[in-house]
């Protein structure tokens, strides 16, 4: 039976995948490119042990983003937030972080405990706006990221926290190598896999438990299947909205650290703002599962870095975003398929196995 | 409270012809997609694909603007955004997937495939280059009506209290007119009537608020979801021509998130058409009086005329017994107030967070008042019981 169950949560993706594979065929014939040149150096590009590394390193930040967004979805809240949380906690962190000389695992802590802390309170402001004065978080999200964005370029435009970086661009101070988590060579020496990679594990299990074997996710559960069957049983609804929020923004808090602590050093105005929409789309992908969630932020990555060679052959690396945006699509629209053929196997199943009942009486 | 405002401040950019006639001109596009998220969510769809389908709008009127001219751009972006439009009908109404769900994918997929296609199409073209299109060929005629603008003008310049100010802002809505504000102005109209006077209209909103009642009553529900999306991302895919049209070229990025401007704009308008188009125009003009600083006098305005209007609302919740809000109003406007006298300018950010605030604060105070379609967001098939 469970074994089934696997199976059938694997068709959509499969699907998915093969018809994303074939439109982008398409496009690429349609085009004129080679459309077996264009796969196979991809692929070719793509599993050599620099490129793997940098997509593990990628992989890591969309985990987390993911995640973050997954965290709402559980309990049908949609976190559009994540890009303005990590921006503001990935600040942070990088101010707090270039102004400690603790020793490393002191300064590492007390950063990721700044940046969660901050992207939680960015959250917190939707979770409010929510319960207190009934706003979508959809919409109060959607303006809260415009909102960091603006306070980003002015704190590092017009105060004195903002600096000429090394690269020519304002940014934070550099962070010292104490406070950094540079990470460790693995696949490839000159390319060290975060040290947030391993640490993003940890939350990722940490994420499962919470929500499959604590009472409080159970009642976030509860809440996301029927709001009205959990407030029956007992569940605050508002106390969950607040917990809920403050998680997603805490987890989301931590997307920008693994790239500010193992590479940049210094957050500047080229840091990278449009990770949380990512991070939606994985969620979806990987059905808000940690696994799931996991095995879409390597398959994204590997898009993302596999197209980087593609300019050789003529083809622009775009065509990676939109095998992304593809897949999504599909893959939303074929699990909503496969959930209806389900159901409708279930009831032919049952109306079997009750005809059978009849016979026999 | 302009005209106290700008007597106060001494700055005549706050309601000169120029700044209002500007500011129409940067609230169009957003009205548009506003408009756009109407259409959609009165029929029970929430549409947050609209940045997709504008970003498709305008690379749809880059590309044939280009080619065969300004009027083809406009068409181009048209029919690309409803191209949007139809993929968010096929995947939220046909398939039943989560329409949130479904506008996001709409989204990454507009932006890579535009991305895409300006490096293919646009590389090699003259004047091109890889993230923008050539310019679009031929202009929108605009009007300037002179004998209504040139006295008022004047009259403006003189400075008189408060009339001064109404012929600068009359002045503007006949200066440089764009053909293409006068359409969106009249679909906010035609929109009006389709939807809230006519049989159709009826049809269209009782799929948005309870579509197996209206299926009972035999009206074809999906086909009403259907017409209303695919309508929706044209609207919004001309809100994306609009954008490219003013730049005259297709540009990356160009949307800037005026898709989820517009899409705030509908809600902070309660799903209906006059308060987005005021929306839309608040957006616009705080753009402009940032975008036409000089010496950052604007931004002091804005603060001003911000301060002002929340001791007004802060008054009247006071009088209507709302002591909570109104106080929370009143402090708020006092630190506008305290701000404004403290500081001898401000940094162009503070406006160009502002019409987000702002956002935030209507939809924090109104929220409660405000009435979204009642399956708004529901997947709906036929035959399912709710």
């Amino acid at each position: 039976m469970n074994l089934r169950r696997i199976g059938i949560s694997l068709i959509a993706p499969a699907i998915g995948l093969s018809i994303s594979l074939i439109a982008t065929a398409f496009i690429l014939r349609l085009i004129g490119a080679d459309v077996t040149t264009v796969f196979a150096s991809m692929w070719n590009y793509g599993t050599s042990p620099r490129a793997m590394s940098l997509m593990l390193n990628l992989a890591t930040i969309y985990f987390l983003s993911a995640l973050a967004v997954s965290i709402g979805f559980k309990m049908n809240l949609f976190n559009i937030g994540v890009n303005g949380q990590y921006v503001l906690g990935a600040l942070a962190g990088a101010v707090v972080a270039s102004n400690l000389t603790l020793p490393k695992a002191a300064s590492v802590t007390v950063t990721i405990i700044t940046a969660m802390f901050v992207g939680a309170l960015w959250a917190g402001i939707a979770a409010w706006l929510k319960v207190a004065r009934g706003v979508s978080e959809v919409i109060s999200t959607i303006m809260l990221n415009f909102i960091a964005i603006g306070i980003i370029s002015y704190i590092i435009v017009r105060t004195s926290i903002g600096t000429e970086t090394s690269l020519n661009i304002r940014g934070t101070k550099a962070i010292p190598e104490t406070g950094m988590l540079r990470g460790v060579p693995f696949l490839d020496p000159g390319t060290p896999i975060y040290g947030f990679f391993f640490i993003s594990i940890f939350i990722g299990i940490g994420y499962w438990f919470l929500l499959n074997r604590t009472r409080f996710g159970f009642d976030l559960r509860a809440t996301g299947k029927s709001a009205t069957a959990a407030r029956t049983s007992g569940v605050q609804s508002n106390r969950m909205i607040y917990v809920t929020m403050l998680l997603s923004g805490a987890v989301a808090g931590l997307v920008g650290l693994p790239y500010l602590l193992g590479d940049t050093g210094s957050y500047t105005l080229q840091f990278p703002t449009d990770w949380g929409f990512i991070g939606i789309a994985i969620a979806l992908l990987g059905r808000n599962n940690p696994l799931g969630i996991a095995l879409g932020a390597i398959l994204w990555a590997f898009l993302d870095i596999s197209s980087g060679q593609l300019v050789l052959e003529g083809v622009p690396r775009e065509i990676s975003t939109i095998m992304q945006g593809l897949i999504v699509i599909v893959v939303v629209i074929s699990y909503e398929v496969v959930r209806r053929y389900q159901v409708k196997s279930e009831q032919t199943s049952v109306a079997k196995a009750l005809a059978k009942q009849e016979v026999s009486v | 409270m302009l005209s106290i405002t700008r007597t106060i401040t001494g700055n005549g950019d706050l309601t000169s012809t120029v700044t209002i006639a500007q500011a129409l001109v940067f609230a169009s596009p957003i009205a548009l997609a506003g408009l756009a998220g109407i259409w959609a969510e009165r029929a029970g769809v929430i549409n947050i694909g609209l940045e997709g389908m504008m970003i498709l709008g305008t690379f749809g009127a880059g590309w044939a603007g280009w080619q065969w001219g300004v009027w083809a751009g406009v068409l181009a972006g048209v029919i690309f955004g409803a191209i949007g439009g139809l993929l968010l009908a096929v995947a939220a109404v046909t398939f039943g997937v989560d329409q949130i769900i479904a506008g996001t994918a709409i989204n990454l997929l507009a932006l890579g495939l535009t991305k895409f296609l300006a490096i293919l199409l646009f590389t090699d073209a003259p004047g091109g280059g890889q993230a923008q299109s050539p310019p679009i060929k031929g202009e929108i005629p605009t009007f300037t009506v002179e004998s209504i603008v040139a006295p008022l003008t004047s009259l403006h310049e003189k400075g008189i209290f408060f009339i001064s100010d109404l012929a600068g802002i009359v002045a503007g809505l006949f200066y440089n007119m764009s053909l293409l504000t006068i359409i969106t102005f009249m679909l906010f109209v035609m929109t009006s009537y389709l939807l809230w006077k006519t049989a159709f209209g009826l049809r269209l909103r009782s799929a948005g608020e309870n579509p197996w009642a209206a299926d009972s009553l035999g009206v074809k529900v999906v086909q009403f979801k259907y017409a209303a999306v695919v309508f929706s991302g044209m609207l919004a895919g001309l809100g994306g021509a609009y954008l490219s049209i003013a730049s005259t070229i297709y540009r990356n990025g160009n949307t800037a998130g005026r898709g989820y401007i517009g899409l705030a704009t509908m809600i902070f308008g309660d799903w209906r058409p006059g308060g987005t188009a005021a929306g839309a125009l608040m957006f616009g003009y705080i753009d402009t009086l940032r975008l036409i600083d000089t010496g950052n006098q604007n931004v002091k305005g804005l603060i001003l005329l911000g301060a002002i209007i929340l001791f007004t609302i802060g008054g009247i919740m006071l009088r209507r017994n709302k002591r909570n809000s109104g106080i929370g109003f009143l402090i708020l406007g006092s630190v506008m107030i305290g701000a404004y006298f403290s500081a001898t300018s401000f940094p162009p950010e503070v406006a160009q967070v502002a019409p987000y605030i702002t956002t935030l604060l209507v939809l924090a105070t109104a929220s409660q008042n405000l009435r979204p379609p009642a399956a708004d967001g529901v997947p709906y098939r036929k035959g399912d019981h709710h």
